[in-house]
């Protein structure tokens, strides 16, 4: 194995590109060497992305904030701009196992690592959020949603990295919320997870609405959350986004949870993050 | 196959070594440079046994490549005492009873320490949810928690 730490995206680019064998982008960590110590994967070649420039900042960007592709969950946690704007996408990269794992562990990485479970993945695709992606072709910018295409796989192309995600900005009288179920209280992996991003007028009225649920199919799915637009969240709107997103949920049996669970709590978590998110966006209900 | 020439600084001393592409940060600091608190527990970052900082940030060190380290600030258990000074958070695991088979208690105490740093006066839970990443299987966890929340609170008062 070869261990390089480049100081640009373009030589980053250059190794990853000319790479015969695996090669692999290291930012927290977290994910790879376990991977690595497991023989997951053997890579021949590791870029440590984390001496290029603006990797570990966070910049403020049209009304939203780029975050780089190396901001440890800690980081971002201490970002009171972020935590105010997009507080769901923070709580949900914190959940995200240890203090530890938290003082490395990286949004980019979570979401490159294409686990369905992930848990900032649903928030960040609720939120809208964009990664920036450099490649031998130059820069181009991607859905969040659009990256993980299953579980362990992206629609990333040999040679490319993302460099930072972009959480835009929102109106007044928004929020979001992430809520996922697992067995005890701390460091576990979602059995079931959901995303709520909303929007809300003056008056209390939901004008837009993004539910994004994970752990229920091989990458995040998206529920049809139009039943919560033109309603305050009562009980009856509510019962239909959780039909809806237990519909919409084609999750596996396994050990952690059985299909008939995962359908069921995924709903009952969108209607919970949902009212979480009503809350923190000051609505009237 | 090449060795990797690293410089880097361990509780404020510069160091070099030589290192293995894939090796970590924790087999170099017990292997090489004989810096043996960290102890492996599980490798998968799961247990806080190897707990260090970089860059001020707790992290396990089973999950930090050797090479990363170059010029950055690592430190680790060999680095709380003042020569024969003991810690007051060593002092208070001592107090308190709060080991047995002590494997934990350098992870331990490098993870209680970054939590007094950034939260001089930490509730139960917090101490309890920030410590989540360091398992012991002797002692329940009750005195090691007595134990911080004591050398909090003499520490506010000192």
């Amino acid at each position: 194995m070869r261990f390089e730490a480049p100081k640009t995206t373009e030589l980053a680019v250059a190794l990853l590109a000319q790479e015969t064998g695996t090669a692999r982008v290291l930012a927290g960590g977290t994910d790879l060497l376990v991977q690595m110590k497991m023989d997951m994967i053997t890579p021949d070649l590791v870029v440590d992305i984390k001496h290029i420039d603006g990797m570990h900042d966070i910049t403020p960007e049209d009304g939203g904030f780029r975050i780089g592709a190396a901001v440890s969950g800690a980081a971002l946690g201490e970002h009171a701009g972020v935590c105010a704007l997009w507080p769901g996408v923070v709580e949900a990269l914190e959940l995200i196992g240890s203090t530890q794992v938290q003082g490395r562990a990286t949004m980019a990485g979570n979401l490159c690592n294409a686990s369905p479970a992930g848990d900032s993945v649903p928030a960040m695709a609720a939120a809208g959020a964009v990664a920036r992606i450099a490649g031998p072709d130059g820069t181009r910018d991607c859905p969040v949603a659009d990256v993980p295409v299953g579980p362990g796989k992206t629609s990333l192309a040999k040679g490319e990295f993302i460099t930072s995600i972009l959480l835009p900005s929102r109106p007044d009288n928004a929020s979001d919320a992430y809520l996922r179920f697992i067995p005890r209280t701390e460091m576990d992996i979602a059995v079931a997870s959901a995303g709520v991003s909303l929007e809300f007028d003056a008056a209390g009225t939901c004008t837009a609405a993004a539910v994004i649920l994970g752990a229920v199919g091989p990458t995040i799915l998206t529920a049809d959350a139009s039943c919560l637009v033109g309603t305050k969240l009562e009980d009856a709107a509510l019962e239909k986004l959780a039909a809806c997103c237990s519909a919409t949920a084609t999750p596996i049996d396994d050990k952690r949870g059985t299909t008939e669970f995962r359908k069921d709590v995924v709903g009952v978590l969108a209607k919970r993050a949902a009212k979480i998110a009503q809350t923190r966006a000051g609505a009237k209900s | 196959m090449n060795k990797i020439h690293v410089t880097t600084n361990i509780n404020g001393d510069p160091v070099e070594y030589l290192c293995e592409p894939q090796e970590t940060l924790l087999d170099v600091l017990r292997n090489n440079l004989q810096l043996t608190g960290a102890k492996e527990g599980c490798g998968s970052g799961d247990c806080g046994a190897c707990s260090v900082t970089l860059n001020g940030r707790l992290v396990c060190s089973c999950l930090v490549l050797a090479a990363e380290a170059e010029g950055q600030e690592v430190t680790t258990v060999e680095g709380m005492a003042d020569g024969d000074k003991l810690h007051i958070l060593q002092k208070k695991i001592l107090e308190h009873a709060a080991l047995q088979c002590g494997i934990c208690i350098p992870g331990i105490l490098v993870a209680s320490k970054a939590l007094l740093e950034k939260h001089p006066d930490p509730s139960e839970e917090q101490a309890r949810y920030w410590l989540a990443g360091n398992l012991c299987r002797c002692t329940g966890y009750d005195k090691i928690i007595n134990a911080v929340m004591d050398a909090a609170a003499e520490m506010r008062g000192a």
